[in-house]
């Protein structure tokens, strides 16, 4: 009955997402309020019928409801509570009801959180937010319907697979998301400013809050993701280059890059056209990631093939959404009057090369990550495009953006002085030289370009660092003037420094871990030791238990510091008995900021086991650097100038120079 | 990591047996050597490298480790053959040792393995006609983003020039004139 009261949400708030796509729409084109009005509302239902139908789902997998086809398929009434609620999304079927649920939650957030939109845009930026969830809605329920009874509804369910039953499927997915579908909003905006025929800064103003909280649940999203896989698949590596992972990759870029150009525009007015069709790509490149993931064509193309429904249908979707919001955009940019006049060397000029980069980088992933697919669908050709493909031409693109970060907020709008600039950076230049020397004398000068990756990183981090210290005067007036400064720097410009000095810290983390990693592959015994940077850890012993829903088998090790247990570590492997599958549980320790990594092989009948011991140099900082970026993000966000809602800014006190 | 669930699937039963076992008591610390023998030989070892194919030679084996990570496994998604347990990457592994140990070089190994498994095992494609695209696209796009930035450049420039050469100028030196 609830599930049936589920589906029934489902349809009707695709009745909702349809009036919504629709009215508001004319509404907009007629001038009549009466009809823009109609969006608010509809958004908000909307949002509130999916929450039900999800949570009609969340009751089905947490009763163990197994007359419906996808509880059976993906879960088990003797998996953890936590499980069986996670569970919902970690299938094909329920993470598009999570995504709907999503959209509509943005949806439902513009709809309250609007009030200082003109009415015409915000009822335009529904009824797109409307278009994409009835297409959407229409997929699950016509394709991917989680409510499909089952009858006779057999006893146990097949379980979750044994991977996905971690903590990582509880943030990860939901994160990812939030990212993902956040994107859809500021594509909403641009399609809604397209058919509107006016761009102008105070869009800008209005586009960056939503823009920036999909970019920072985009960041968080896949962090977690990366670490999970970390110590999830057991083999140490933090990014593989897969095509899941470039999927998420891919808008992360373009929103980034959208970011910084939308400061353009609302300061100058100027890169308005290129701003629009960074918020279009971002999200198609978000719906890209959908197909890839979604469709199956990942796993072959010969098996999209012969089952090609779902993926035909977000193709579909696919093509209608980008290729009519490229087309509007082909049709109406050239309306959009230049803003603007800046010289190349200038804040403007530093953030055109800064897209430009971060643009030329996503157009690498992309081709990188879709060639193979077509050069398979079209010619029938298997080549594998990986880890080295990428490293070699990724890299090369990131460096001159990582070198050229800390001279952007230096120089001033419209006309910089790129001596003055440097001037302001020699502290950290020096800074720079001194952590690559240093470096050099603790780790030795074999590996010129993991120095050169040292000194990169400690550029960024002393950079920014500089940045704010220019901007507060520090050491050049009274410290108690500095600190007055500091107090009354606008949110924004901390943000950005913290975000720019995340960015540092995450680059010192994968250097360090990448080129000073140790790796003992051995047979151990209980009792034996070996020496892990610097750490004797001994096998112990090995421990058979019983987990909630699996059997498993735990090897104990002991971490000694001369003589001293500092740690006790285990790994383990499990076995599923449901699924009838093992896995394989890492041990990590951590000794800030690098960790130790114990991963098993197998276990042979004499009790001597194969073992693989890392010692991952600073790894840690490659996920702390993403949460500093974060939250470098989450406080600029609290700007009141840019606070979703917030009347005119009110200039700060303490005029900043660059400003 | 998760793998041969057929495999796996033969010792299912032993472990129900040991769930029931009748001394619950023994299940905390023991290390029984029976328990382990159930273990022993379950699918989803997440080792890919094993000891005993680790070549004596630490400069061999650097570089025999440094060429497995360019190479795919061919039945996986998307994993090396160094990140792979899989049988096959197992078995490219030893064969790529195996001619480095009788003096191959990495050139010549590489050819070997193209010829056996076709230019799908290459994690980073040779450059060809049909891959030439490929690798073209991140050059291609940083050139030509780079001329359209220049381009918008050059127009601001000429924008510059144009708004003090216009009416501006006349009515400029119309203000000049009158203040003298």
């Amino acid at each position: 009955m609830i599930a049936e009261l589920g589906h029934f949400a489902l349809v009707l708030a695709l009745a909702l997402a349809a009036v919504q796509s629709v009215v508001p729409l004319w509404g907009a084109l007629d001038r009549e309020p009466r009809l823009m009005a109609v969006a608010p509302p509809a958004a908000i239902a909307q949002f509130l019928f999916t929450g039900l139908a999800f949570a009609a789902l969340v009751h089905a997998y947490v009763t163990s409801d197994f007359s419906l086809l996808n509880v059976v398929e993906n879960s088990h009434s003797s998996k953890p509570l936590l499980y069986k609620i996670t569970g919902v999304w970690g299938n094909h079927e329920g993470s598009m009801l999570l995504w709907v649920l999503i959209l509509t939650l943005f949806g439902a957030l513009v709809a309250a959180f609007g009030r200082n939109l003109p009415d015409r845009l915000r009822a335009l930026v529904l009824a797109v937010q409307g278009w994409i969830a009835s297409a959407f809605f229409l997929f699950i329920l016509l394709t991917s319907n989680p409510f499909i009874r089952l009858s006779p509804a057999p006893a146990e369910g097949n379980d979750l697979n044994p991977v996905l039953q971690d903590i990582g499927l509880a943030i990860h997915p939901p994160l990812l998301y939030l990212g993902y579908v956040g994107c859809s909003i500021s594509f909403a905006f641009a399609v809604a400013a397209l058919i509107d025929g006016r761009i102008d800064a105070a869009w800008a103003r209005w586009v960056r809050p939503w823009t920036l909280a999909a970019w920072i649940f985009l960041t968080l999203g896949i962090a977690m993701g990366s670490y999970w896989a970390y110590y999830e698949l057991g083999w140490g590596g933090f990014w593989f280059w897969d095509p899941v992972e470039n999927a998420s990759l891919m808008p992360w870029l373009i929103a980034t890059a959208l970011l910084h150009s939308a400061i353009v525009m609302e300061k100058r007015n100027a890169l308005k056209v290129w701003t629009v069709l960074l918020a279009i790509l971002a999200f198609s490149f978000s719906l890209i990631g959908t197909f890839l993931v979604r469709s199956g064509v990942l796993t072959s193309v010969h098996a999209f093939a012969s089952d090609p429904t779902r993926g035909i249908f977000i193709l579909v979707i696919l093509c209608l959404f980008i290729g009519g919001a490229l087309s509007l955009f082909a049709f109406r940019a050239s309306t959009l009057t230049p803003g603007g006049i800046f010289a190349p060397v200038s804040r403007e000029g530093a953030l055109v090369l800064n897209n430009l980069f971060l643009t030329a980088a996503a157009a690498t992933v992309v081709v990188g990550t879709l060639y193979p697919l077509a050069l398979e669908a079209l010619t029938g050709t298997r080549i594998s495009v990986g880890a080295p493909f990428f490293n070699l031409t990724f890299g090369p693109l990131m460096v001159p953006l990582l070198m050229l970060v800390p001279f952007g907020p230096m120089l001033a709008w419209k006309r910089g002085d790129i001596a003055a600039a440097a001037e302001r950076l020699m502290a950290a230049f020096g800074i720079a030289l001194v952590a690559a020397a240093a470096a050099a004398f603790a780790m030795g000068a074999t590996d010129i370009l993991a120095l050169a990756g040292i000194a990169l990183a400690a550029w960024l981090m002393a950079g920014a660092l500089s940045e704010t210290a220019f901007r507060i005067k520090l050491f050049q007036a009274p410290l108690a003037e500095s600190f007055r400064r500091f107090v009354g720097l606008p949110r924004s410009a901390l943000g950005t420094a913290l975000a720019h000095f995340g960015l540092g810290v995450t680059m010192l983390g994968l250097v360090a871990a990448t080129s000073w990693s140790s790796e003992d592959i051995l047979t151990m015994k209980p009792g034996e030791s070996v020496t892990v940077g610097g750490y004797q850890v001994t096998l112990e012993g090995f421990i058979p238990r019983p987990g909630p829903n699996y059997e498993e088998i735990a090897v104990r090790f002991l971490v000694r510091d001369g003589g001293v247990t500092v740690r006790t570590m285990e790994a383990s492997k499990r076995n599923f008995a449901t699924r009838a599958t093992s896995t394989t549980e890492a041990a990590i320790a951590t000794f800030w900021p690098s960790q130790v990594y114990i991963s098993l092989g197998d276990i042979a009948t004499d009790g001597a086991t194969t073992v693989r011991l890392y010692w991952k140099s600073l790894a840690t900082l490659i996920w702390l650097g993403a949460i500093v970026m974060a939250l470098g993000g989450a406080l600029s966000l609290s700007d009141r100038r840019l606070r979703v809602g917030a009347p005119r800014p009110a200039r700060k006190l303490a005029a900043v120079p660059a400003e | 990591m998760v793998e041969g669930a057929a495999a796996v699937a033969t010792f299912t039963r032993p472990l129900h047996r040991l769930r029931r076992s009748p001394s619950p008591a023994s299940r905390g610390r023991i290390r029984a050597p029976i328990a382990l023998l159930f273990f022993a030989m379950l699918g989803g070892a997440a080792l890919a490298v094993t000891p005993d194919e680790i070549l004596k030679d630490p400069a061999l084996e650097a570089r025999a480790r440094a060429l497995s990570e360019e190479l795919r496994c061919m039945v996986c998604q998307n994993q090396s053959i160094d990140d792979s347990d899989a049988r096959l990457a197992h078995d490219i592994r030893v064969l790529l040792r195996e001619r480095l140990a009788a003096g191959d070089s990495d050139g010549e190994v590489i050819d070997y393995l193209v010829a056996r498994y076709g230019e799908f095992i290459l994690l980073k494609p040779r450059f060809n006609w049909h891959t030439a695209v490929l690798w073209a696209a991140p050059p291609a796009v940083l050139v030509l983003g780079g001329l359209l930035a220049f381009g918008l450049f050059r127009r601001a420039r000429a924008g510059d020039s144009v708004a003090l050469s216009a009416d501006e100028k006349a009515r400029v030196e119309e203000l000049m004139a009158r203040r003298e």
